[in-house]
């Protein structure tokens, strides 16, 4: 079957956006629910369960609430840019997603419809270049506010970002090195032909998992936003829907961020141990079935971002940095290096790509892995200011024994 | 010269970021999943393992005699001794000379609930009670004058007995 054209192509691609879109918004509000759910738990206590059946309803309670508050706009603040920053984050939020594949081909009586809203040859760079375009809402919101705790919130959402995205990149080099490919569709395919990336380039996966957590600026690494130390961050002087807005925006980004290491690195909506899933010919069941496996992991990885949220305190800024610069960025740039020359070397040696190749670049990813561990582990590496400190202290110590 | 900052250096051998990341996600899986403190409130008002202290200072109650009839003998100590201000009484006295309160009212809004009218109340008539359902529609309504005060049902307090602190 061929891939659906014209007429037909613009309507499926209007579908499909009226589809994502509502599907990642009604995610985003259901996840406000497992999010105050979950923290319930994890405190022993049992979380908003009295607006409709187990509190389900609390979302769109929480949502009418924002939308008859009143829309504060201090007079103070640069006016334009404080209602164009909340547009700034929510957009990009969205939109990443576009280029995601999340099922299997969908044959339609019209032609065969790709599973992403866009599958665009530049899939990879399209996400990083839309990605970073939401840290604009961030630095925008805290500067236009015009008050001392938003513009502290900005300039830190600006610096983590940028720290971040770098061994962000960095780690999903490895992937394109391996997937030889930057096209969303192929990165998929070629794990659903050996093994899904998380294997072979574990190491790469860590890097990019925590550097994830920081582009979307939940705990450990919500600095920006520190309701201990500035209030509320960029969005302290926001209110109603236009709060609103950064909040869905947090969580779309979550999603987005969620469906990005499922692709990148579980296979995407590859049903690990068969292959009936990723042959053709294409059936809706098949559709199905992958739709349902993209968003269980996606599901998975969601619940991950709640339970870190709820069991890890915030870094101080210097540690923030310190693991940014001097742990994640070495580590996923010699990564990268390591993995580039494995590449070389099994293409070198006429190895196929396949589940052995996977397997090689598995053994040495592991031992890499648990290099990299054991040398976190002792606190030689993400020491911080504490670390600096005591070896400056005990220099003095050791300056004070030889006057003696 | 400069201020010397002690500084507590961890052992650097025992602490670890990566295992106390495993360990603190490990115990917030297990509270996930283990069984809720959460008492839910208007449904239900008691459990077996939680009740109001025998301590608990509440709105107040006054103690009637066999006939019916208040126990206060309106001394006048309890609005003598209330930090607060907030009871209101003018006393009278009937044909055999017994006094008895004309008006006893007590602000519920002024009362700080410090127990102190039923320490000092020589008849044990007035007493702070263990209860704190109180809500009313009005302002008005929180001012409990002497019938409403002799008709409330609630256990009262046993206040604090300096020769039994822990209350054994």
């Amino acid at each position: 079957m061929s891939p659906v054209t014209g007429s037909a192509f613009f309507w499926t691609s209007v579908v499909k956006i009226l589809i994502v879109f509502g599907g990642i918004l009604s995610l985003v509000a259901f996840w406000t629910w497992v999010e105050r759910r979950g923290a319930g738990w994890i405190q022993n206590r049992l979380g908003p369960n009295r607006v409709g059946p187990e509190g389900l309803l609390q979302p769109a309670a929480d949502g009418l609430k924002n939308f008859l508050k009143e829309e504060t706009l201090p007079p103070f603040a640069d006016r334009f840019v404080f209602l164009l920053a909340p547009v700034m984050a929510f957009v990009p939020a969205l939109i990443t997603f576009a280029v995601v594949p999340f099922a299997s081909p969908l044959p339609t009586p019209w032609g065969l419809v790709s599973p992403a809203i866009a599958d665009l040859p530049v899939g990879f760079l399209y996400i990083l270049a839309i990605s970073s375009l939401g840290v604009y809402g961030v630095v925008l919101a805290g500067w236009s506010s015009n008050n001392k705790y938003s513009l502290l919130g900005g300039l830190r959402g600006s610096a983590q970002l940028i720290s971040y995205e770098v061994s962000m990149g960095l780690s999903a080099v490895a992937v394109l090195v391996l997937a030889g490919n930057i096209t969303m569709n192929e990165i998929v395919a070629r794990q659903q032909h050996s093994v899904w990336f998380v294997l072979p380039l574990s190491v790469a996966f860590l890097t990019f998992l925590i550097a994830s957590f920081a582009e979307t600026n939940r705990l450990p690494f919500d600095l920006p936003e520190a309701e201990a130390e500035l209030i509320a961050g960029y969005h302290t002087e926001y209110s109603a829907m236009k709060f609103s807005m950064f909040y869905i925006a947090e969580y779309s980004n979550m999603v987005t961020a969620s469906a990005l290491m499922v692709t990148l690195f579980f296979g995407g909506w590859d049903i690990p141990f068969t292959a009936w899933d990723n042959t053709p010919p294409w059936t809706v069941l098949k559709f199905v079935a992958t739709f349902a496996a993209f968003w269980l992991k996606v599901v998975a990885f969601l619940f991950a971002y709640v339970w870190v949220r709820w069991t890890l305190p915030r870094f101080r800024f210097d540690q923030l940095m310190d693991l940014g610069w001097k742990v994640l960025l070495p580590v996923a740039l010699g990564y990268v290096m390591v993995i580039a020359v494995a590449v070389w070397g099994l293409g070198a040696a006429g190895v196929p790509f396949g589940l052995g190749y996977g397997l090689i670049l598995t053994a040495v990813s592991a031992v890499l892995l648990g290099l990299l561990l054991w040398g976190l582990d002792r606190n030689r590496v993400i020491g911080g200011s504490a670390a600096r400190q005591r070896a400056r202290w005990l220099a003095d110590a050791a300056r004070q024994r030889g006057a003696a | 010269m400069a201020i010397t900052v002690k500084t507590m250096p961890r052992p650097e051998t025992e602490s670890s970021y990566v295992r106390a990341t495993l360990k603190g996600m490990a115990l917030t899986f297990r509270h996930l999943l283990a069984p809720k403190w959460t008492m839910q409130y208007p449904e239900q008002t008691s459990a077996p393992d939680w009740k109001l202290s025998p301590r608990w200072r509440g709105t107040h109650r006054m103690a009637v005699d066999e006939a019916g009839k208040a126990k206060c003998v309106a001394c006048g100590l309890c609005p003598q001794v209330c930090p607060a201000n907030c009871i209101k009484l003018i006393p009278g006295e009937d044909e055999k000379g017994n006094r008895y309160p004309l008006v006893y009212e007590i602000d519920e809004f002024r009362c700080v609930f410090c127990g102190y009218c039923q320490e000092v109340c020589p008849e044990e008539a007035i007493h702070v009670g263990v209860h704190y359902e109180n809500a009313e529609y009005s302002r008005d309504a929180f001012v409990y004058d002497l019938e409403r005060l002799m008709r409330q049902p609630h256990p009262v307090s046993t206040l604090w007995d300096p020769s039994d602190p822990k209350g054994e």
